[in-house]
């Protein structure tokens, strides 16, 4: 392989900061909308649908990372993998926090919702699913568990699958958007099973799994 | 086009606050010399009752509407429905089995009508709720003045159906119109409004105007807004939502926390400007209607 261009060298080096600022943009709308338009006349939804929307949008983005990658041979993207990933998993949590505040923290409704109601179900179990992979999201994680990490991080397909049928079995009527994620979804999936997204695979899966990260020896 | 403000300059509107002293003066008032005379249901909300009922704010009440027919998003009708919806001239077709059919002037219909200022909770089949200082004509007027024949069981009700006016119609995510229907004897139940402002303004376009149904012990969808047409009728009217989810939303759609949406729960909800869940009360808490409903299974018909 060629040796990258001055410009993906400078890309590299300041990929990650980049991710963070950007996996934080809807954390700073949100913020910029409580002191400006304000956050509706009941703050409590429009925030739990602002950080479910979050948590989707991330895991979207990160996944779009490996098929990005494998179309354009920019590797430096690689990063934003796990930087969005845990933006996501932060974004549900945060979504989970406010949701069992609305219902004043009652154990006796959240565990009826979790058990009765099928979106709320899935979303928990959505979370549930994202938790091992947030805690096993860390350079020593990656390094003691070897191949059974990427055995273990296949599940985040489970929990996007999940996630976007949360946001649709809660919608009254208008399914513009959770469909427009599930189609979203549906074309980074199909991207892992057809051949293109294969054959590019296999081929840099010797480099990954060396142990010295393929990316240049930058600390953000 | 620039966005046009309201036609009435601030110095005209009443402050909030002080409207609310007027309030309740009028039903301390109403409250000390009627109390005998005034049927029990018509100070269901007057000051001093059980319920912890502080009216929402003007701002809350304008801003946080379901009205698909400017978007379904709660702050799409208050973003395009002064812009795009023309409420002068507006004429209400009244119909159907009655010996007094009609086309009515808006004016004319509520001025003919005795005026009547209500505070009424108003709970959405979402868990929200907010309490909504109404102005308004009692339906029971409009139907009376109709003579309405021996056959006519139910009203039926009509939105306005105009793409270029309501620019939400121009996707079918419901079946336009927006129907909705009552019962006779529920349309004729003192406590149901056509309503045509909220704390004594003009209603604004995003809450229905010019004219809009109000039955506080029913889900809000019930309160089909920008009224064209009301017609007697001898069978059970269609409504838009139930035709849209028949296993979610039924005909008599009244508040009843025991019966649970399918998806979520009824049982408690959240009144705008609060943190905290509150239950939900049965019929809203205007129990004096539980009468309309005896022998009716109300998990079924929900």
């Amino acid at each position: 392989m060629a040796a990258p261009a001055p410009w993906q060298l400078q890309a590299a080096r300041w990929i990650r900061p980049v991710a963070w600022i950007g996996g934080l943009v809807p954390l700073l709308l949100m913020v910029l909308a409580a002191f400006t338009t304000g956050l509706s006349a009941d703050p409590i939804k429009e925030v739990t649908h602002r950080t479910g929307w979050a948590a989707l949008l991330m895991l979207m983005l990160s996944l779009s990372v490996t098929p990005l990658r494998a179309l354009t041979r920019w590797n430096w993207l690689a990063p934003v993998r796990r930087t969005l990933g845990l933006c996501a998993y932060g974004y549900a949590v945060v979504h989970f926090l406010i949701y069992m505040v609305d219902q004043g923290f009652s154990w006796g409704y959240i565990t009826e919702d979790i058990l009765e109601r099928p979106y709320v179900t899935v979303g928990f179990a959505a979370l549930v699913i994202l938790t091992p992979l947030a805690l096993t999201s860390t350079k020593g994680m990656i390094r003691r568990l070897g191949k059974r990490w990427q055995k273990l991080h296949r599940l985040v397909y489970v929990a996007a699958g999940l996630g976007v049928l949360h946001f649709l079995w809660l919608v009254k009527k208008d399914l513009r958007e959770p469909l427009i994620f599930a189609a979203v979804l549906a074309v980074l999936l199909l991207f892992r099973v057809l051949p293109i997204g294969k054959a590019k695979k296999q081929k840099r899966d010797p480099p990954r799994r060396a142990p010295a990260p393929e990316r240049p020896a930058v600390r953000g | 086009m620039l966005i046009k403000k309201p036609e009435i300059p601030s110095s005209e509107i009443t402050p909030e606050g002080l409207y609310l002293n007027r309030r309740q003066w009028i039903g301390a008032a109403a409250g000390a010399v009627a109390a005998a005379s005034v049927p029990s249901a018509l100070l269901a909300c007057a000051p001093g009752g059980e319920q912890d009922d502080k009216p929402n704010s003007y701002e809350d009440i304008t801003s946080y509407n379901n009205f698909y027919e400017f978007g379904t998003d709660k702050s799409d009708p208050a973003r395009n429905a002064p812009r795009t919806l023309r409420t002068s001239p507006w004429t209400v077709e009244i119909g159907g089995l009655c010996d007094r059919p009609g086309r009515y002037a808006f004016n004319d219909l509520v001025r003919a009508n005795r005026v009547v200022d209500r505070t009424y909770r108003m709970r959405c089949v979402e868990a929200w709720s907010m309490v909504i200082p109404w102005r308004g004509i009692q339906l029971r007027d409009v139907i009376n003045q109709a003579r309405p024949r021996a056959g006519a069981r139910f009203v039926e009700f009509t939105t306005l159906h105009d793409p270029a006016q309501m620019p939400g119609q121009r996707r079918q995510v419901l079946d336009w119109p927006y129907l909705e229907g009552l019962r006779m004897d529920e349309a004729m139940h003192p406590l149901t409004l056509l309503a045509t402002g909220i704390y004594g303004r003009p209603l604004p376009a995003q809450n229905g105007a010019p004219l809009r149904l109000v039955v506080p012990w029913k889900y809000g969808f019930k309160n089909i807004k920008s009224i064209v047409r009301i017609r007697f009728v001898d069978r059970q009217p269609r409504n838009t939502w139930q035709v849209s989810a028949p296993t979610e939303y039924g005909f008599y759609a009244n508040v009843n926390p025991q019966v649970d949406h399918p998806r979520w729960s009824q049982a408690r909800e959240r009144r705008i400007g609060e943190w905290r869940r509150r239950p939900t009360l049965m019929f809203n808490g205007y129990s004096e209607v539980a009468s309309l409903y005896s022998g009716l299974d109300l998990r079924r018909n929900f």
